[in-house]
């Protein structure tokens, strides 16, 4: 298909052009429709369509008030594409019958687990002596905020535990 | 020259690859193998991005690849490509092959290119192969069952090949981390390899030149052959993106060893071998299951050196046409064959297990109400999880959230507790309109699409399940009396042909039981049967 014959090198020169745009447009475009969502793939955490439920911890009614115990429950662990059911423990405490407290198990200093001592009328931690009271608040040593409380919610006399998380501290 | 040329070398080194001379005649037929490499390069980076949310044992592979699929952001996209891609290699593949048969490109002093060729040809086919029980699902798990088999087969080393892929024709975990460890650290490097030499090989003897160009002027692959290359790779590429957005992935259930009714299949570009095999019974079975596929290879590889003739044009390769009209008549008539003589599978239940299933949890009463819900045509005024705003109020939101009682006072009589509103009342009984609060109680935001996605069958079952009081006696998915039995693991305890002859003669089967029979018809049954069937253990 010969073309009309112009200044056969002007024409020449701009089909070049032409087809040297071309490339670069088209792999640009590859380019940026394999990065854009291999970016969001990796780096947008996923969506969480199952959350964590309420654990049954067990029956509080018969519970002595003010007087700590450690509950051991199962509990299922939502982590990516499973659910892990863990054993896990909380401190409760029952002020009155509709207020309960349930500890997480843990120190806040560094971890360690704590234990109610019963002629202090403490939580004592045996690593670094961090102390709390019955209210989970600190009274001596580096632990830097109060215990750690689940959410709760009691039924019929049972404890259900949720999330975990820091005490609200009391303004 | 530049400074980063002058250390490196990479400036000059592309511009020698780019300006490569090729042969007068070269056009938009030789653009195959450039797409089919680009192809590779794409599995390559989507299969990385997969492993980064992928489980490789059974069981945790088809959890973790639901994960990905219904949580993972984007990760139905990166899953389509790579499914997708799988097809489009081996298409492409085929194409660049039988480009190069029919201009005669693989003869002297090109043999070599073609053998690297047949290889890679083969590797492809092995990446389908272990890529197809990946998945684990219920299709991956029963296809590598048949492909474990016809291994075993194999004259001599079928007692050996079946132990090194796990057994005795079964499928576990030593067959699964066999597939895997090849599909991902095996086959991708040396497909590399191979396509680096593939490459090598070409720009040694330079692209197969045709007749008469001998006599014209050479021209250069950058640019003008390097933009046909270019836009062939585009629309292969949205082809690709178009299949991996709109066609749906097959996901089915879990792998289930124990299903009786399962028919296995391979994917669509082995269904011809598998159609082969169904014309050799008995002990000639391993003709089609080994030496004809054996021969068709030995043939491929063995074609240079068969045909040792001049080059000629291509329309005057008579037999060269022939030969791939006869095969592709062949394949087209086994696949059709095969599509066709595969009976539809009686208990097919279309559910989609790459979407959430979210509906599979509900109660009968509340996924009645999602049929409601659909016949009432509430969506048309309140669109649910689209995101796009309707006349009336999106129903999934927390805050609207009412009472039971008071949502049905309102389908009756909605002015009365919604003054001015636009709303017509709803013509149901009490119990359907109740049944339709239960399910509105169960929107969520984030579950919106996963109920919505209830499939038809599941929905209809449900009606009649609460049209035909089940719950009075039964209990399914905790909610109902327990008079009668559980129906969750109900798949687990009897078939479906028994359950679909107790529902019309109950004492029949169980002699103390005191259910009433049932007339459904065949539709309601199946729907019914199926349903029972889906619930979770």
């Amino acid at each position: 298909m010969p073309t009309a014959p112009k200044t056969d090198a002007a024409s020449s020169i701009s089909r070049r052009g032409f087809y040297v745009g071309i490339i670069y447009g088209l792999w640009s475009l590859i380019a940026a429709a394999l990065s854009i969502p291999a970016a969001i793939y990796l780096l947008i955490p996923p969506r969480l369509r199952k959350t964590d439920e309420w654990a049954e911890a067990g029956d509080i009614s018969k519970l002595e008030p003010r007087a700590p115990v450690e509950m051991v429950f199962r509990r299922n662990r939502v982590d990516g594409w499973k659910i892990s059911s863990e054993k896990t423990t909380a401190w409760i405490v029952k002020f009155s019958d509709s207020d309960v407290v349930a500890y997480g198990p843990q120190c806040t200093h560094l971890g360690c687990a704590y234990h109610w001592d019963d002629k202090r009328n403490d939580f004592l931690c045996p690593c670094h002596t961090s102390v709390f009271g019955i209210d989970g608040q600190v009274i001596s040593g580096p632990a830097p905020r109060s215990l750690d409380r689940f959410q709760t919610k009691i039924e019929h006399g049972k404890l259900f535990l949720g999330a975990l998380g820091p005490a609200k501290e009391k303004s | 020259m530049s400074w980063l040329d002058h250390r490196t070398g990479i400036e000059t080194a592309i511009r020698n690859f780019l300006y490569e001379e090729i042969p007068a005649s070269s056009g938009w037929h030789q653009v195959f193998g450039s797409i089919a490499a680009f192809l590779f390069l794409v599995q390559a980076f989507t299969g990385a991005l997969l492993a980064f949310n992928y489980a490789p044992t059974p069981g945790d592979a088809y959890n973790s690849l639901r994960y990905i699929l219904t949580e993972v952001t984007g990760g139905h996209l990166i899953r389509g490509l790579h499914h997708w891609g799988a097809s489009m290699m081996i298409v492409v593949v085929v194409l660049h092959m039988t480009q190069v048969f029919l201009y005669g490109a693989y003869k002297k002093p090109r043999e070599a290119t073609w053998l690297v060729g047949v290889v890679l040809l083969l590797l492809t086919m092995a990446y389908g192969l272990t890529g197809y029980l990946l998945p684990w699902d219920n299709r991956s798990y029963w296809g590598t069952v048949v492909a474990t088999q016809i291994a075993s087969g194999v004259p001599l080393a079928g007692p050996y090949l079946s132990r090194l892929l796990g057994g005795e024709g079964s499928v576990g975990v030593v067959t699964f981390a066999r597939f895997y460890g090849m599909h991902v650290l095996l086959l991708p490097p040396a497909t590399a390899v191979l396509i680096a030499l593939h490459i090598y090989l070409v720009r040694k003897h330079g692209v197969a030149p045709a007749p008469g160009d001998e006599v014209r002027a050479k021209k250069k692959f950058y640019p003008q052959q390097a933009f046909k290359d270019t836009v062939a790779i585009f629309i292969a590429f949205v082809i690709l993106l178009v299949l991996a957005i709109a066609a749906r992935v097959p996901l089915e259930r879990l792998a289930d060893p124990t299903d009786a009714t399962y028919i296995p299949r391979p994917d669509w570009y082995f269904l011809f071998l598998f159609q082969t095999l169904k014309f050799f019974k008995g002990p000639l079975e391993i003709l089609g299951s080994v030496v004809l596929p054996g021969m068709a290879v030995m043939t491929l590889f063995l074609i240079p050196f068969l045909d040792r003739s001049q080059v000629m044009r291509v329309t005057r390769r008579t037999v060269a046409i022939g030969a791939v009209v006869l095969a592709v008549l062949g394949w087209t008539g086994l696949t059709v064959a095969a599509v066709v003589t595969t009976p539809k599978a009686d208990n097919t239940v279309d559910i989609d297990f790459g979407a959430p299933t979210d509906w599979i949890g509900l109660s009968p009463q509340e996924l009645a109400g999602v049929g409601y819900f659909r016949k009432e045509r509430c969506a048309t005024c309140h669109p649910v999880g689209s995101g796009k705003p309707g006349v009336g109020p999106d129903l999934s939101s927390r805050a609207i959230r009412k009472s039971a009682a008071w949502m049905i006072e309102h389908f009756k009589r909605p002015e009365a507790m919604v003054p001015g509103t636009s709303m017509p009342a709803i013509q149901l009984s009490d119990t359907q309109l109740s049944s339709l609060a239960a399910f509105l109680l169960k929107l969520t935001p984030k579950n919106a699409d996963a109920l919505g996605n209830a499939p038809d069958f599941a929905v209809n079952a449900a009606l009649l399940y609460q049209t035909d009081n089940c719950g009075a006696c039964h209990t399914t998915n905790g909610v109902g009396m327990k008079i009668g039995p559980p129906l969750n693991g109900l798949a687990r305890r009897r078939t479906k042909t028994w359950v679909a002859q107790h529902f019309e003669n109950p004492q029949a089967l169980s002699p103390n039981s005191i259910m009433p029979p049932y007339r459904f018809s065949s539709r309601e049954m199946d729907d019914m049967v199926a349903y029972l069937f889906t619930l979770p253990d």
